[in-house]
């Protein structure tokens, strides 16, 4: 498999101002704070993490819809970190966002038809051409033609997120970034929009980053797994070994987590004490040491950097963790 | 805990709106009852009823358009529907009380919390304002907020929220309830506050005593915390059994749906089955079964008749004709 997108050390940080008047800059939410990495043409790449982990904030950086504080973003071998203008327009075309929230997320006062086909129109497609990619579309969503001259308040939850998802494909696009796309709808809603991704992707060989805090949805339709905890990548990895061989406590506190519809199975669960530190001010060393059971004098000291494990695709960042390669060159996979 | 009498018992609820555009069957035929001590969950998906149930038990359902058409509730023996506004003030919060989804709204954000949880207390318990003061900090420890005394003091804005559904929890155990009706407590939370709050609620039902209804969308949930489940579809009960039951043996075709719409991770499923269509319109629900257009296993007899809730030895109630007729069969051999 091709490489797509490779992200490297990258960070967003916001500034907070103080002052009205001669605003200084007194700190910065370190959204994201340094994290590499990969993409590969036609796979599923899962993000997980907590609200307020930078999950959302990465995707979108990715897609240069934010501007990076630092790093790298490379799409095909091309450097676009600073592209801007009319090769970032072309570059947008490639890459989609879908949303969390399909109420939000469609003009209310634009029909379907208006709002699929305006990313066409804005790359010059002829009407015709607009018109036959709609009647495609839809059909691929798994929406009737007749609902075309409609305006989004006439549909479901599900029905809209099929809308989203079919503007998204409107220009074809290699890589879709899906930021919690099914977390707003019923499970029985939530099974089919699932379903479809996964025949759109087969379909159209798509590249998906799926932003989600469900863990068994992101199992479900991740090939590879990245865990953030404030602003970095703890663990990533090869979907069943990271969560059949979770090495970083935050991986494995957050599997515990999960209430899982069987009730006669009872797991030992580990329960996190304490909230999310603020990402405008996180905790020196490792950053997950405040909540972390095992913390030990060295993870509040250094901070830990993601080293290979061995025999698998593997990688974690945690000083407890013994098996790992002391290689720090695997680390820039 | 088996042979107390049931301290809330719900008959036949009825619970319509009267809309413009018709009538709305929001809860239609709901009984249930639940003893001291045990946790009954409700799960269903958006519009399936499930909060308009705990809204009528509360009977605060909007009036107009909504009004409890037919059905009784009755509290220690007692019904609550011919009790007067003033009479069910008293109850509220005092021997039935409530927690909500979003703890963010259902705090009044310009009061502190101590404020608010002293007009609860002192508006149910004859204590003075000292203390009350004192109550309000033994119930902020009990549900593990530190340094309570300090933080009674704050604003609910100045709360994380898995901290603000704890203040929620602490008032609705203010004056030690009976019944603890919780409305999705956990749904806007992360999974590691998840696990924390469903331990908390575990942990208070031991210590207090009372008996909890879990209404949630999530079976996940229902599999840790419920002793007994009711699951609802359109308005009405279609399967209602014990926990270890129902996913063990589920009946109902839409049980069934639901349970294998959900990505598992201890089982992954190359694609989840999803129920098929949308839930039914409640103004306008279809003849017969109103599960039948989703419905798998759907027969001819599924879309002229209604199916009544039939028991089997194991106290497992469904509704669905499936079972209506192997019933028949055992009947005439």
């Amino acid at each position: 498999m091709s490489e797509l997108l490779r992200v490297q050390n990258l960070k967003k940080h916001f500034p907070i101002y103080k002052g009205a008047i001669f605003p200084k800059q007194t700190g910065a939410v370190q959204a994201v704070d340094g994290i590499s990495i990969t993409v590969n043409q036609g796979e599923t790449l899962g993000l997980v993490g907590e609200s307020g982990c930078g999950k959302s904030t990465a995707g979108r950086t990715i897609l240069k819809l934010l501007e990076p504080t630092d790093g790298k973003i490379f799409y095909k071998g091309q450097d676009i970190t600073d592209v801007k203008g009319e090769e970032l327009r072309k570059l947008r075309k490639e890459m989609q966002l879908i949303f969390q929230d399909p109420y939000a997320s469609l003009n209310p006062r634009k029909t379907i038809e208006q709002t699929v086909t305006e990313p066409m129109k804005i790359f010059g497609m002829s009407k015709e051409k607009r018109q036959q990619k709609l009647d495609k579309l839809l059909e691929v969503v798994g929406l009737d033609s007749y609902h075309k001259s409609r305006y989004p308040h006439e549909f479901s939850g599900g029905q809209r997120q099929r809308i989203g998802i079919a503007r998204a494909l409107a220009l074809d696009p290699e890589l879709i970034i899906c930021d919690e796309p099914v977390s707003a709808l019923d499970v029985s809603i939530q099974a089919q929009v699932i379903n479809l991704m996964e025949d759109l992707q087969k379909e159209f060989n798509l590249t998906y980053i799926f932003i989600a805090h469900d863990l068994s949805v992101v199992h479900h339709i991740s090939d590879r797994v990245a865990v953030m905890y404030l602003g970095e990548i703890v663990e990533i990895g090869d979907v069943e070994e990271l969560y059949g061989n979770p090495k970083h406590p935050y991986t494995k506190a957050l599997l515990s987590s999960i209430p899982e519809a069987r009730p006669l199975e009872k797991r030992e669960r580990i329960t996190l004490e304490g909230d999310l530190p603020s990402p405008s001010n996180p905790p020196q060393g490792c950053k997950f040491h405040t909540r972390c059971p095992w913390a030990e004098d060295i993870c509040k000291q250094k901070k830990p950097v993601l080293k290979q494990v061995p025999g698998a695709e593997h990688q974690v960042a945690c000083h407890l963790v013994k098996e790992v390669v002391e290689d720090t060159e695997a680390t820039l996979v | 805990m088996a042979d107390h009498l049931p301290i809330l018992e719900v008959e036949d609820l009825h619970t319509h709106f009267f809309t413009k555009s018709g009538v709305v069957k929001a809860v239609d035929g709901v009984s249930f009852s639940v003893k001291p001590g045990e946790t009954l969950g409700i799960v269903g998906e958006s519009g399936s009823g499930k909060s308009i149930t705990a809204m009528s038990i509360m009977k605060l359902v909007p009036s107009p358009p909504g009004r409890i058409v037919s059905g009784d509730i009755r509290f220690k023996g007692e019904s609550l529907l011919p009790k007067k506004e003033k009479e069910m003030r008293k109850i509220r919060g005092k021997d039935i009380s409530m927690i909500f989804q979003d703890p963010m709204t259902s705090l009044n954000p310009v009061f502190s919390v101590e404020k608010q949880m002293l007009e609860t207390i002192m508006t149910h318990e004859n204590m003075n304002k000292q203390q009350a003061r004192i109550r309000a900090i033994e119930l902020l420890d009990l549900v593990g907020i530190p340094d309570a005394a300090k933080r009674l003091k704050n604003y609910p804005h100045e709360f994380s929220g898995g901290m603000r559904q704890r203040v929620m929890i602490a008032m609705a155990l203010a004056c030690n309830p009976k019944v603890l009706i919780a409305d999705e407590p956990t749904t806007a939370l992360d999974v590691t506050i998840q696990a924390q709050i469903l331990d908390l609620l575990k942990k208070l039902q031991q210590e207090l005593g009372m008996a909890i209804i879990m209404i949630t969308h999530d079976l996940g949930v229902v599999a840790e915390v419920c002793d007994r489940v009711m699951v609802m579809y359109a308005g009405k009960p279609v399967e209602f059994s014990s926990v270890k039951e129902l996913f063990d043996k589920p009946k109902h075709p839409y049980t069934w749906g639901l349970l294998s719409s959900i990505p598992q991770i201890h089982n992954r499923k190359e694609r989840l089955e999803a129920i098929k269509g949308l839930p039914p319109d409640l103004r306008d629900l279809p003849k017969g079964c109103s599960f039948a257009p989703r419905c798998s296993h759907v027969k001819d007899e599924c879309l002229i008749k209604d199916p009544a809730l039939s028991e089997d030895e194991t106290d497992h109630f469904v509704r669905c004709l499936l079972y209506e007729q192997e019933e028949k069969v055992t009947v005439h051999e």
